[in-house]
């Protein structure tokens, strides 16, 4: 199984170098690559070294996360993901996936959260969180795109989404827009969804968080969102941050009604 | 002293009420300013808007007359070359196309830059990983010639292309020092040049 992966990965990788097809062949050798992956995402590694930190007892309070509340009820996963991120209560605060994962590790498991938002991607606790987060988005794979947009916080959340999503600024003066303001768009020969549409915000969203096969990671929508900024030329998002949050709440609430294809796949 | 705390309060509360929209906004900053942190050469103070930045950060485009205000405002910007020479050498300015890199809190000074023209057009013949964001530059010189006209209008878009288009998605590769005067010189080689692959198989 291996061994085929790594030709299949050789194979797509020079496709994209040569560069010689058209201008849609991103999209079908990724369409092609999903397929013949279709039952064996590398994901599935991180997926599952994340259901065994779940149920791992660790911390200061060695405990497990098996009580932690991502919405749905305590320890409840299945379809958590594909409702998120969403206003939380007892964090008076809007939350995506891995803000709430901070806030389980820190209540059940006495894990500072600042060692995770001082921290580095694919390092040290961070990394833990990307783990946790492949399970969870595994559990909403197929699921309906249903964040519920009812309480003023969320909305509040979308506006401010929007506005962020809009926002020139920097060197280069580029928005989120620049780059995904239009449809059929693109970087070199990368597609840019169009994430002002539902269609386009459907596939945005709804593939992420996604392992990406140009470096072999596995990358959560914080870091996603992180790298988009650095291409704007922004200064860094903190980690965990309102404006990823708000962010998300608007691709989110764009998304809606698209399915979650997590975790995705990408070039 | 409890009414006037109460007076105060109110006071406070009132204008919310009454200005939904301006109180978003001022959220929305405040978000802003808690949200980021400097990192490597990308300083924090990036996220502060340009006027014509925040002119130009809605769903809409400004008004006309904004449009036209913004573009007189940034053509006073444009420095042309003072030894009166347009066209370097379009093999650095090749290179200078293709090279997206530069002002991003990975890289470790803010000189250097590339100009990343691919990623946004189609520029040479044999270079086909070009992006669509902005129009085909392919055969540039060769359809407009090289009057000076063209010439200097080529040079004040790459220098500051918000002085023709208010709200344009490409930068402003000389106002806002992305790229050096040699660079577009260089650059200009490439796209008027007859003999640059821009305008030659
Ligand atoms: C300068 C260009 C640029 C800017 C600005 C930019 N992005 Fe991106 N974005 C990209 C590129 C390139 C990709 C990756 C496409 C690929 O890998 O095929 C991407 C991918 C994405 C994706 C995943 C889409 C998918 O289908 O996989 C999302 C979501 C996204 N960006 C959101 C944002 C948001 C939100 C902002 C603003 C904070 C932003 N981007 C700013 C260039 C940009
Ligand atoms: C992020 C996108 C982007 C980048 C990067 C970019 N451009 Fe542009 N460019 C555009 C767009 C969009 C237009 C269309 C006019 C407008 O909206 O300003 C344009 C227009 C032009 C024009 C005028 C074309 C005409 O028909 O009048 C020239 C010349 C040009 N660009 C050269 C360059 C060069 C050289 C570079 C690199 C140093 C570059 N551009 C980088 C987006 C970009």
């Amino acid at each position: 199984m291996r061994h085929t992966f790594t030709i299949l990965l050789a194979g797509f990788a020079c496709g994209l170098l040569s560069g010689t097809a058209a201008a849609s062949s991103e999209m079908d050798a990724i369409a092609k690559y999903r397929e013949l992956l279709a039952d064996g995402n590398p994901s599935e590694l991180v997926a599952a070294q994340g259901e065994e930190l779940w149920k791992t007892k660790r911390g200061p309070q060695q405990a497990s996360l098996e009580r932690c509340d991502l919405g749905l009820g305590p320890g409840v996963i299945k379809g958590a993901y594909a409702k998120m991120p969403r206003y939380f209560k007892d964090t008076g605060r809007v939350q995506d996936l891995e803000s709430r994962l901070m806030t389980c590790m820190e209540n059940l498991q006495g894990i500072e959260p600042k060692s995770i938002v001082d921290g580095k991607f694919l390092k040290g606790e961070r990394e833990k969180v990307a783990a946790l987060v492949a399970y969870v988005v595994t559990e909403s794979n197929g699921a309906r795109i249903d964040v519920d947009m009812r309480h003023p916080e969320m909305k509040k959340m979308y506006e401010m989404g929007k506005m962020a999503f809009y926002f020139r600024a920097g060197p280069m003066d580029f928005s989120c827009a620049t780059c995904h303001g239009e449809e059929g768009k693109r970087i070199r020969m990368q597609d840019l969804p169009d994430l002002r549409t539902q269609k386009g915000a459907a596939a945005g969203w709804g593939s992420w968080p996604a392992y990406r096969v140009s470096n072999g990671e596995f990358w959560t929508m914080q870091h996603r969102l992180n790298d988009c900024f650095r291409q704007q030329r922004l200064p860094e998002p903190i980690y965990g941050s309102d404006v990823t949050i708000a962010l998300s709440v608007y691709l989110a609430a764009t998304a809606k009604g698209g399915t979650m294809l997590t975790p995705g796949i990408k070039r | 002293m409890k009414k006037i705390s109460l007076i105060v309060g109110l006071l406070v509360a009132m204008p919310a009420a009454w200005a939904q929209g301006e109180d978003t906004y001022a959220d929305f900053k405040a978000m802003m300013d808690r949200s980021f942190k400097t990192t490597g050469i990308a300083s924090k103070h990036r996220i502060y808007q340009l006027d014509f930045q925040k002119a130009c950060s809605s769903e809409k485009l400004p008004s006309k007359k904004e449009m036209a205000r913004i573009e007189a405002e940034q053509m006073k910007t444009i420095r042309y070359p003072a030894d009166g020479k347009y066209l370097g050498d379009w093999k650095e300015g090749e290179k200078i196309a293709v090279n997206g890199r530069g002002l991003t809190w990975t890289d470790k000074t803010p000189y250097n830059n590339g100009g990343g023209c691919y990623n946004c057009h189609q520029m040479s013949h044999h270079e086909i990983s070009y992006g669509t964001i902005g129009p085909s530059l392919l055969e540039y010189g060769k359809l407009r010639g090289n009057g000076e006209e063209v010439v200097k209008y080529t040079w004040g878009k790459i220098y500051n292309a918000k002085a023709f288009n208010a709200c344009s998605h490409m930068p402003r590769n000389g106002d806002a020092e992305i790229l050096t005067e040699k660079q577009i010189k260089d650059l200009m080689a490439f796209l008027l040049d007859p003999a640059s692959p821009v305008n030659k198989k």
